[in-house]
């Protein structure tokens, strides 16, 4: 079934055609100035042939990555470990559901890897699909609240997906959710890669008992349900592999969820027999994901670009920026992309950012506003980008938003 | 009011705290202590008992099995009970809400007691999920300006004959049922589908449980100007939606 890289199956005519007709459906679409065109391409090459994206995946040997946070970054960091291996396809821009990851695998006829960032909603079909030999999963918390199916749901559907999956499933330990997804797949790697944001796990995803939490352990006051051993881990700059070895990671891109994301793509990539030491000096090349952690040079000023989605990856982010007095802005916007409830600004601890210059804009600023004046912080609301940069000090800012606001940045600035 | 402090109870915020619910505490908190209050804040997870000596409680929203799981608890518990049978205040947003009238369905869809304190009974809604931006005209009775919110329920509630609706509606669904009703109460238990959080955009909702708890008319004005300047656009947005 799976991939010989130097006698690749040939593609059907039907499925080439499929190919061919994304192709161009995609040139025409980027003439037409649509982005990259890639999710139009392969909604046109699924069009016409629906078991393209298996046929296309047959080839490759396929690791999955799916999470709440943190799968287009890690999703970068396999990609670049496995390279040392062989070459590599992947959905680096993100597109990841499977019109979009059907176009990415169209353009990598000739790889040995294919590693494919998943939406959460679509890992059991992209699994079914695919038939991946590594499935990555690292942490389920609550997101877009007005249109996503429950979190816990989610990790419902991915335990039913999964259950008896062939792949090696690479999961965190650390999120009671993930755990319990992963633990109807017969093959389980357990990666100790913690996760700082706990309240969508305090209720047992088994048997609903109340979930006890001292230090970084985890079990069920009522049933069995609780943190398995793990053999690989992050251990403050280190990654712990299965023999005990320390290996330090040195990564560009900042904070401790990204290093997690490195101790996971390195427990990934030793399932292909690559060392870890040999996959985390291959990340280190990694500056930037997507716009996401780079810094551009902005009226006189140095902005880091943060984008920070839900209340989970606001925690991480926060413990990842600059200290006071470093000026932050703060961007929010309530559009489809976004989710357009805004309640769960208030599942962010704003009260971090105390001591910090803190500007505000997007289109939801007043939302922002009025949480950061119960936060007791002080703040400037801001109309445009432009005005908020000009309130800080030549030197570093930390620009903070959330998705389609970390685009709006991203234009302005002509990242 | 107890002895020296407002006790605010937040009911079950590891079931209930889906839709930022936290934000109704924080804000009746600031706002408490904005006027020189001392808050003493108590949150009760669902293995914990109820304390009955509370002056506000609040309770938010959840998704479906842990609102089964929290009315179970509820139920065996008491605790909240005995506080509405003393005359405790309780404000209770979407899951909650629904948990505390008669039934509603579960997550097997089935009908669930609840514990009564409010004259309404649930059910669930057949067609699209109810999303997106109220505006409503609160009950007179209780002299508030108007409730803008955000909904995003599936539920639909059915008012009793001693429930009193908490608002009715000019933009938006509200209780689902048609009727143009939003939210109900009884005395002092409230409950409302607006998130938002709903404090968030209406804050003297947090000011009037203020001062049922310490029994007043009136108290000191704030710098209500960011909630100003919010509920504007709020109102505004709710006449055009998207
Ligand atoms: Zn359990």
């Amino acid at each position: 079934m799976s991939g010989h890289p130097g006698n690749p199956e040939p593609l059907s005519p039907r499925a080439k055609l499929a190919v061919t007709a994304g192709r161009a459906a995609a040139a025409v679409s980027r003439a037409a100035g649509r982005g990259s065109g890639s999710v139009i391409g392969g909604k046109v090459a699924l069009k016409l042939d629906p078991d393209l994206l298996g046929r296309l995946a047959q080839h490759l040997d396929v690791v999955l990555v799916s999470a709440t946070n943190g799968k287009t970054t890690t999703t970068r960091l396999i990609a670049e470990a496995l390279r040392a291996a062989g070459p590599v396809v992947s959905n680096a821009l993100g597109a990841n559901m499977p019109a979009g990851i059907t176009s990415a695998l169209a353009g990598g006829t000739d790889s040995k890897y294919g590693v494919i960032e998943v939406d959460e909603k679509y890992l059991a079909g992209v699994a079914r699909d695919t038939t991946p030999k590594v499935i990555a999963l690292l942490n389920l918390s609550r997101d877009q609240l007005d249109r996503a199916a429950e979190t816990r749901m989610l990790a419902e559907k991915w335990r039913e997906g999964l259950n008896g999956t062939k792949a090696v499933v690479v999961a965190n330990a650390d999120d009671p959710l993930i755990v319990w997804a992963a633990s109807s797949s017969p093959n389980v790697v357990w990666v100790a890669a913690g996760q700082e944001w706990k309240d969508d796990a305090w209720s047992c995803p088994a048997c609903g008992g109340v979930m006890q939490r001292p230090g970084d352990d985890w079990f069920c006051g009522e049933c069995g349900f609780r943190r398995p051993a793990p053999s690989w881990a992050l251990s403050g700059d280190h990654v712990l592999d299965p023999h005990g070895s320390a290996w330090p990671i040195r990564l560009q891109l900042p904070g401790r969820a990204n290093k997690a994301n490195a101790a996971t793509s390195a427990a990934v990539a030793a399932v292909f027999g690559v060392p870890p030491q040999v996959a985390l000096e291959r990340m280190y090349q990694v500056q930037a994901v997507a716009g996401r952690y780079d810094v551009v040079s902005f009226q006189n000023r140095d902005l880091r670009l943060l984008l920070a989605k839900n209340p989970a990856g606001w925690l991480e982010t926060f413990s990842l920026i600059d200290g006071p007095p470093a000026p932050v802005i703060l961007s929010v916007n309530a559009r489809g992309a976004d989710g357009t409830d805004t309640s769960w600004l208030w599942d962010v601890d704003y009260g971090r950012l105390a001591g910090h210059p803190i500007m505000v804009i997007g289109d939801r600023r007043l939302d922002l506003a009025v949480r950061l004046e119960v936060a007791g912080v002080d703040f400037r609301v801001c109309e445009t980008l432009d005005e908020a940069v000009s309130m800080a000090p030549p030197g570093q800012i930390e620009l903070i938003a959330n998705y389609t606001a970390f685009q709006d940045v991203r234009r302005r600035v002509g990242n | 009011m107890s002895d020296s402090s407002l006790r605010l109870v937040w009911v079950y915020p590891d079931l209930l705290s889906t839709y930022g619910d936290q934000g109704n505490v924080l804000v009746v908190q600031r706002r408490a202590e904005q006027r020189r209050l001392s808050v003493e804040r108590v949150d009760v997870r669902s293995d914990q008992p109820i304390p009955t000596s509370g002056d506000i409680y609040l309770i938010g929203g959840g998704e479906d099995r842990p609102q089964r799981l929290a009315a179970e608890r509820l139920r065996r518990d008491g605790g909240l009970s005995r506080a509405a049978s003393n005359g405790a205040i309780i404000f209770s947003v979407c899951a909650g809400y629904q948990i505390l009238g008669h039934e509603f369905i579960n997550d097997l869809g089935e009908r669930e007691a609840g514990l009564g304190l409010i004259d309404v009974i649930s059910t669930r809604g057949e067609g699209e999920r109810c999303v997106g931006d109220v505006l409503a005209d609160i009950d007179p009775q209780l002299g508030l300006p108007q409730l803008t919110g955000f909904e995003n329920h599936q539920g639909i509630t059915h008012l009793g004959p001693t429930a009193r609706p908490f608002a009715r509606t000019v933009y938006g669904n509200g209780n689902g049922t048609g009727d143009g009703t939003e939210g109900a109460y009884n005395d002092t238990v409230f409950g409302t589908y607006m998130h938002g959080p709903v404090m968030a955009r209406n804050p003297q909702i947090a000011d009037l449980l203020l001062k049922l708890a310490l029994d007043v008319n009136a108290l000191p004005p704030t710098d209500d100007r960011w909630y100003e300047a919010l509920r504007a656009e709020r109102i505004a947005a709710a006449s055009q939606p998207a």
